[in-house]
């Protein structure tokens, strides 16, 4: 099944070069309005289109791309940054107070409506990438956290770990020496699902207006801006939205086509 | 059987009594204080006194935890600082809306993803099992507010079968009610019911492999009555998890399609009220919505032990 693993990176490149163009060239200035070109359907000058300020939708699907990778990635970082950590020390010391600590930390964050809690971080911190980037990163920490301790908590009773344990390391050091490799495949896949994740939801905080503010393009405030449009120049909507579905399915192709990929027992079951 | 039922309990009460001193201390921290964001930026600091103390917030922070936690163990959920109606009056007519909403969108989405699902599991790795995991693909990829708008450009806007937005509310009769829940429902059923039927289709294939499944198949069941018969009641336990989390998630997810079809539902009351430093009902719904989830999942296990008793041991 390598065509998963084609088919989503071939997307997900796609996506990630629109995005890096975007910083030398795009056809049109993002900026620039053209009121008497408005609403104009897809066609050779404007290959997506105008949107009703008359402003260049390729330019701003490739800005836009931008803004969706940023703020996806950064999250993605923060819950890998603060969950692998948390989930090794867990693993760790497995049944201590730490371990219960930090496993009904996470049951506590999961408990709470992730979108709620986004759109309110959002309302405190005031609306902008950066505390979009916060209240989608809060809600990866246990997420990662979850997935190494499961990991780790199998290969603390290998014998490998054994051996480097009558070899006199410490913890720590086994944990980020010999478990943190042995799970980082499993991390790298669930990596790629976050990361999807959080393009939906970055497109979701944006539309609700509490994302990426203008004049940052954003997918989720084209879509915004298009709902009033949507019967008079329905690319508007459309565009934008095909853009999301796009890119979140090559990442959860890639994802699976990865996870086929670094571990052969699962290819072995699903055939 | 009783004693696992306690210990849940007990985690239980502990889980909900530290999600609210959280809920309620991280939303009183926020900067913003009600009075003067309700009063504008020109008003006199003595107003701003006055009606800091006519809304109550000049009492000590731990007091008014108290009473607020006393107050909802009683069903008060304490006074709108904007509306000045009783939050519990509030949310119980927004459940009205967002209740019904979740229940028709988990219907679906469970309509939807049992029989493909199935068919999946039943047709591994031919060419219908490849279209329905390609249907999912794309499911779990669409963003359910962008769904929720073509819907309304498809059927509202272009065939007119249904309104774009607004709830008729239910004095007007069910079916009204019902049909015009229905796009917000099917925009929010849609990425559920690919979760779900991926859930359903995994679930089913590691039962199929299991022993006693060569055994029904070893005393003469045929293949298909084999999945329905004895595969399809092993599978429940991962599925009924799914639809536990699913259903909470709808109660509280639907915050973006209610702003998409305009709909008085308890998300748009949150969101509403975070706008208008309205912090007792931001604080009231984020709880309820927890308190939901929390006793969903509670349940699920209890479910869960009185089925399976190995899971009794597990703690």
């Amino acid at each position: 099944m390598r065509r998963n693993l084609i088919l989503g990176g071939f997307l997900s490149c796609l996506v990630v070069l629109a995005a890096l163009v975007s910083f030398i060239w795009t056809p049109y200035d993002v900026a620039a309005m053209d009121i008497p070109a408005k609403l104009r359907p897809p066609s050779a000058s404007h290959w997506f289109g105008t949107d009703h300020f008359g402003r260049d939708m390729f330019s701003m699907i490739m800005v836009g791309a931008r803004t969706s990778i940023a703020v996806a990635l950064v999250a993605v970082g923060i819950g890998m940054a603060l969950g692998i950590p948390l989930g090794l020390m867990a693993a760790a010391r497995k049944d201590s107070w730490l371990d219960e600590l930090i496993m009904r930390g996470n049951d506590l964050v999961f408990a709470f409506p992730s979108l709620v809690i986004a759109i309110l971080i959002t309302a405190i911190l005031g609306p902008g990438a950066i505390n979009a980037i916060i209240a989608i990163g809060i809600f990866n920490i246990p997420v990662f956290a979850r997935i190494t301790r499961g990991a780790a908590l199998s290969l603390w009773e290998r014998e490998f770990i054994m051996a480097a344990r009558v070899a006199g390391k410490s913890q720590t050091r086994i944990s980020f020496e010999h478990i943190l490799p042995n799970v980082l495949n499993l991390l790298i896949v669930q990596g790629t699902i976050q990361f999807s994740l959080g393009i939906l939801a970055e497109a979701g905080l944006s539309y609700v207006g509490l994302g990426a503010q203008p004049p940052v393009p954003s997918w989720g405030r084209m879509l915004a801006d298009a709902q009033t449009m949507v019967s008079l120049a329905p690319h508007m909507a459309l565009i934008p939205g095909l853009a999301i579905v796009l890119t979140v399915l090559g990442l959860n192709l890639l994802g699976d086509g990865l996870r086929d990929l670094l571990d052969p027992r699962l290819r072995v079951r699903r055939s | 059987m009783l004693r696992y039922s306690l210990k849940r309990l007990i985690s239980l009460i502990l889980s909900l009594a530290v999600a609210s001193l959280v809920i309620f201390f991280v939303i009183e921290i926020a900067p913003g204080d009600p009075a003067s964001f309700m009063l504008g930026i020109n008003a006199q600091p003595d107003t701003i006194e006055a009606l800091r103390s006519e809304l109550g917030l000049d009492v000590p922070k731990i007091e008014r935890y108290l009473d607020w936690v006393g107050g909802m163990l009683h069903g008060d959920f304490g006074t709108s600082y904007t509306y000045r109606t009783p939050v519990t009056k509030m949310v119980t007519d927004r459940l009205w809306v967002s209740l019904p909403l979740a229940l028709y969108a988990l219907a679906l989405s469970t309509l939807i993803a049992f029989p493909a699902g199935i068919y999946a599991a039943a047709r591994r790795g031919k060419p219908g099992d490849m279209a329905v995991m390609g249907a999912t693909q794309l499911g779990v990829a669409i963003p359910n507010f962008w769904f929720a708008m073509m819907l309304v450009l498809i059927f509202a806007i272009n065939l007119r079968w249904f309104g774009a937005g607004g709830f008729a509310g239910w004095n007007k009769g069910f079916w009204t009610g019902i049909h015009s829940l229905t796009l917000p429902a099917i925009a929010l059923a849609l990425p559920q019911a690919a979760i779900l039927a991926r859930v359903m289709r995994s679930a089913l294939l590691d039962i199929l492999g299991e022993d006693f499944m060569r055994t029904a198949r070893a005393k003469g069941l045929s293949r298909r009555q084999a999945l329905w018969r004895h595969a399809l009641r092993n599978a429940m336990i991962p599925v009924l998890t799914i639809i536990g989390l699913q259903f909470s998630f709808l109660l509280a997810g639907a915050i973006i399609i209610e702003q998409v079809f305009y709909l008085p539902g308890l998300g748009r009351l949150v969101f509403q009220a975070i706008t208008a430093r309205d912090l007792i009902v931001v604080e009231s719904v984020v709880m309820l919505l927890v308190f939901a989830v929390i006793t969903v999942n509670f349940l699920v296990d209890l479910a869960y032990a009185a089925v399976d008793p190995r899971l009794r041991q597990r703690t």
